[in-house]
């Protein structure tokens, strides 16, 4: 069982091809160590007949030659995406029953490719949080550390504890501010953001709109490759999805970054940042160095109002895209004498604080006499973080930066809303400006933790972005597996 | 009560002094499409309920809008025949409020940056004056469900089969003075809708609909506080709406009151308007650009495209009327109030007397569908036995009289003129023989007015020639017999 945990995806869909495994053991080994980590509390809903008869689907492909690209690949899917007759909630009170009767694109376009479902992960609720503690049913365990029970990150916590823990061999997420590359780098594992617009958003539950972007959550840069191959691509159901074909992001795994400049912002790396990170940090440059790249100092001078225009911009869509819960057509109703009463107790019931807050946070800048001074000024600062990445990739190729100021933290130690926030000081910029951003473990602070480092590319630059992570994960060399993973 | 009828229609007496209307109006078009503004679902109008949704229109989680450009284009037509700027550039905002009917939580609208500014267009007034009212804007936006409140005692029903029907709305300047005028302004933008085929601008099925802003002044002062008359979908009861509303406010302003700005709905059986929503309770919509639409953008070429393909509208085709058909601008001015019409006559009329058609048509026909409750439509008198009709009477083959009757029968049995002619033997004679013979009965039988008529009694000829028609039954020719009587009587 374990040699069979121990295979990457790519190392899986090999073995799959060459006939040495099947789907089906290789889906029921998963579907195994998804019942011995599920005190984890990763997967919201396991669909094991589903699992099984896709996977039986795929031998029959494999087995007469007509495999796809990910054919066998037993998967998590956040439970953000909507998954057709399988039931959907965003980690939700308000759609705790609601089963979809359509597939996400994105989803789709993986099950296209013959991927395998095991199952719905769960998230912060509506992919609002950093710490996957605001989710209805509970948090998610971070398998590193077990017993200290430390948080997984968020908003794509479920996600990230699950492929780390090795109950899925890789996960979609989705990023808005940081909700994939935050928990990717506190459950040592890569997550990659794509460009705003690579990845259809129809039929992932809509957060904040111009933010949203699906991803991959996997062991490796080679893993996020094959799996964002499969995901990405123009949708006409998505009118900001961009009608851009992506290369085959295999085909950039070792093209290597000689001659390639990588720009080390300054102001990411001041005050904040733990000493550990702040030591890794400075090891992914010299890593980069040594491997031929020109380290050049840069400066993004609006990185300081990112974080503010963030959580203007992010509530104010949200509070308008969350209005259609409203317990009139789906999901759970509370039943009141008046119109306004029932909106008033199912919204009441069926929302979750953080959520609630962020409704009241964009309501209110949305708000006329407040309007100009907060959501269109935080629009004004969102065009000049653009334009500072902009003059930056003039200069240079990459951007590099620590994924997260902190490594994991222990669940349950109540934090103000504000500290929450600032786990997502580095995420946010690159999400604002639409920009694709991975990151990868690169080693383990004192107390055992993995440190995320993370990498920024231009606009549709991902075959880039993908060789320049693939240098430094090889340099890094990252090959710890957490002790709360499945054996 | 005030004597009103010196009054000018707009102007209301107060014991104070003259008071004078400001309207304006907000029409809402609904775009003939057959799918909706941002979703793939039919936008037919009387299906069963909820047929016509999809999971766009009932918000399910995720779902995502894309634009129907056919809508796009018919804003741009409409825009171009409203004489107004198109801006190539647009955005989609969203108007954020709860109901029951609005499954997304917002209609998405446009704002800030709408797909049509500023135009104007010509109105023709009853007396014949035309007059020009400017335009504010043209913009797309969706339309809401319908909340059927009395289908069960304590529940209200949802019908999603209107939720994100396109609609143009468009608005008018405060340039309009009288009830009258904005029935006039309705009906002009009707038929430049109807022309350009953008709205069917059916009424009674809701395609178009209108709000009316109105508020009361003395002549020179600014303009007063107005009150918005919401929904009003027929052009009698904006005109009763308007004229009622401004009267209210009169008689607050007159008794020394102040007028709150708010929204108000016209109740059809009391003929008054009543409050709906004060202005503190109205909604605070927080718009803002919609994130899951880009901006609307096009290029001038495409908008040259489309103003190459517009077809002839009324104003133009009232100029050419007069000019090809001989017919007076009034005459012209009811023919192109409707296209329909337009085609009618230009079919009727063409390849014979214009005036005579437009007379038959104007006159009889309109006068004749009045009477028997048809619409246009459902003329039983199609425009080609019409065409025949004056053909008839131009070449002689009837006379005026007898064309009554013939057109009378046409709208009985649908028949073609011709056929009904034949069928009663109503030709008329106009051979001279035929007629002597008729004439020589008429001397004789009357010769004590003869001899009248010769020694003077000039008046007596009318006489005669009543008679002779008489004998005929009236299919003689009139011109033909006067000839005759004159020479015979000399």
């Amino acid at each position: 069982m374990s040699e069979l945990l121990d295979l990457n995806l790519v190392e899986a869909s090999k073995a799959l091809k060459n006939k040495k495994i099947s789907s089906l053991e290789l889906t029921k080994a998963y579907l195994k160590s998804i019942s011995n980590t599920s005190s984890l509390g990763a997967y919201l809903e396991i669909v094991e007949d589903k699992a099984i008869r896709m996977a039986k689907e795929s031998d029959k492909k494999l087995f007469d030659g007509t495999a796809r690209p990910l054919e066998g690949i037993p998967i998590g899917i956040k439970d953000m995406f909507c998954t057709k007759d399988i039931k959907t909630t965003a980690s939700s009170k308000i759609l705790e029953n609601f089963i979809p009767t359509y597939e996400s694109t994105v989803t789709q376009n993986l099950w296209n490719d013959g991927a395998v479902i095991l199952g719905k992960l769960s998230c912060d609720e509506f992919a609002m949080g950093s710490s996957n503690e605001t989710a209805a049913k509970g948090n998610v365990i971070n398998p590193w550390l077990k017993n200290k029970k430390m948080s997984p990150g968020g908003s794509s916590g479920g996600s990230a504890a699950a492929v780390a823990a090795r109950s899925a061999l890789a996960a979609t997420g989705t990023d808005t501010g940081g909700s994939i590359r935050q928990p990717a780098a506190f459950c040592g594992i890569t997550g990659l953001k794509p460009t705003y617009g690579r990845c259809s958003r129809w039929g992932i539950v809509a957060f904040s709109s111009s933010l949203d972007q699906a991803g991959p959550l996997t062991r490796t840069v080679s893993d996020a490759a094959l799996m964002l191959n499969s995901m990405a691509g123009y949708d006409q159901k998505d009118s900001t999805s961009a009608n851009l074909k992506m290369p085959d992001l295999m085909d950039y795994l070792d093209k290597g970054i000689k001659g390639k400049k990588i720009g080390i912002p300054k102001e990411y790396t001041q005050d904040g940042i733990s000493e550990d990170i702040g030591k890794f940090y400075e090891k992914s440059i010299d890593w980069l160095r040594d491997e031929g790249a020109e380290i050049i100092p840069v400066s993004l001078p609006h990185t300081k109002y990112a974080l503010p225009a963030y959580y203007i911009i992010a509530p104010a869509e949200a509070s308008s895209n969350l209005a259609r819960y409203d317990g009139v057509r789906y999901g759970a109703r509370q039943e009141a004498s008046s119109l306004d009463e029932m909106y008033e107790l199912t919204r009441g019931n069926g929302f979750g604080d953080e959520v609630k807050r962020r409704i009241m946070i964009g309501t209110y800048v949305l708000s006329s006499g407040y309007y100009d001074a907060y959501y269109l000024k935080a629009q004004k600062v969102r065009r000049l973080i653009k334009e500072d990445f902009e003059n930056v990739y003039k200069k240079v190729d990459f951007i590099l930066t620590p994924s997260t100021p902190t490594t994991s933290f222990e669940l349950g130690k109540k934090q103000d809303p504000l500290t929450m926030y600032l786990n997502d000081i580095f995420t946010v910029p690159a999400s604002l400006a639409g920009l694709p951003g991975i990151s990868l473990p690169v080693g383990l602070d004192k107390s055992g933790l993995p440190i995320g480092i993370q990498l920024i590319a231009n606009s549709f630059d991902e075959p880039g972005l993908i060789s320049t992570a693939r240098v430094l994960e090889m340099s890094a060399g990252f090959n710890f597996i957490a002790d709360g993973a499945a054996k | 009560m005030n004597d009103t009828s010196t009054l000018k229609s707009g102007h209301i007496q107060g014991e104070t002094g003259i008071w004078e209307m400001v309207i304006g109006l907000e029409i809402h078009a609904q775009i003939s499409s057959k799918s909706k503004l941002f979703s793939g679902a039919s936008a037919s109008f009387g299906s069963e309920a909820n047929r016509n949704v999809s999971l766009v229109d009932a918000a399910m989680p995720g779902m995502l809008p894309v634009i129907n450009e056919f809508c796009v284009e018919q804003a741009v037509k409409t825009g171009l025949a409203l004489n107004a700027k198109i801006n190539n550039v647009s955005v989609f905002d969203r108007k954020n409020y709860f109901y029951a009917d609005l499954p997304q939580g917002y209609q998405i609208s446009q704002f800030t940056k709408p797909i049509v500014g500023e135009g104007e267009i010509i109105v023709d007034l009853d007396d014949g004056e035309q007059t020009t009212i400017g335009i504010e804007r043209l913009h797309l936006e969706q339309d809401a469900g319908k909340s059927l409140h009395d289908q069960h005692p304590t529940k209200s029903f949802i019908d999603l089969n209107r939720t994100g029907v396109a609609l143009m709305e468009i608005v008018s300047k405060p340039d309009i003075r009288s009830p009258q005028e904005a029935g006039a302004y309705v009906k002009k933008i009707r038929s430049i809708l109807r022309y350009i085929g953008a709205c069917d601008g059916n009424m009674e099925e809701g395609s178009l609909r209108a709000d009316c802003n109105v508020s009361v002044r003395k002549s020179g002062d600014e303009f007063g506080t107005r009150c918005e008359i919401k929904n009003l979908n027929s052009i009698r009861f904006i005109i009763q709406a308007i004229q009622s509303e401004a009267e209210r406010q009169v008689n607050i302003l007159e008794e020394g009151g102040t007028i709150d700005q708010e929204t108000r709905l016209f109740d059809t059986s009391t003929g008054e308007t009543r409050s709906m929503r004060s202005k503190e309770d109205a909604h605070d919509y927080r718009y803002f650009p919609d994130p899951d639409l880009l901006p609307l953008e096009f290029t001038e070429s495409w908008v040259q495209d489309i103003k190459e393909k517009l077809p002839e509208l009324p104003d133009s085709l009232k100029k050419r009327l007069v000019k090809d058909y001989g017919i007076t601008s009034y005459d012209a001015s009811i023919l192109v109030e409707e296209k329909d019409y337009v085609d009618f006559y230009q079919q009727a009329a063409n390849g014979r007397d214009g005036k005579l058609t437009a007379n038959w048509m104007i006159t009889e026909l309109f006068g004749a569908l009045k009477k028997d409750n048809l619409s246009f439509s459902e003329s039983p008198i199609t425009s080609e036995n019409l065409g025949k009709l004056i053909f008839l009477i131009s070449n002689g083959t009837i006379s005026g009289k007898i064309a009554k009757e013939v057109f009378a029968e046409m709208m009985k049995s649908k028949k073609s003129p011709s056929e009904i002619v034949k069928e009663k033997g109503l030709e008329q004679v106009s051979d001279d023989s035929e007629i002597l013979k008729l004439i020589d009965q008429v001397i004789s039988d009357n010769q004590d007015k003869v001899n009248e008529y010769l020694s003077g009694k000039d008046k007596l000829f009318g006489f005669f020639v009543g008679q002779v028609m008489k004998l005929s039954q009236g299919k003689a020719n009139p011109g033909v017999v006067n000839k005759l009587l004159k020479e015979k009587l000399k």
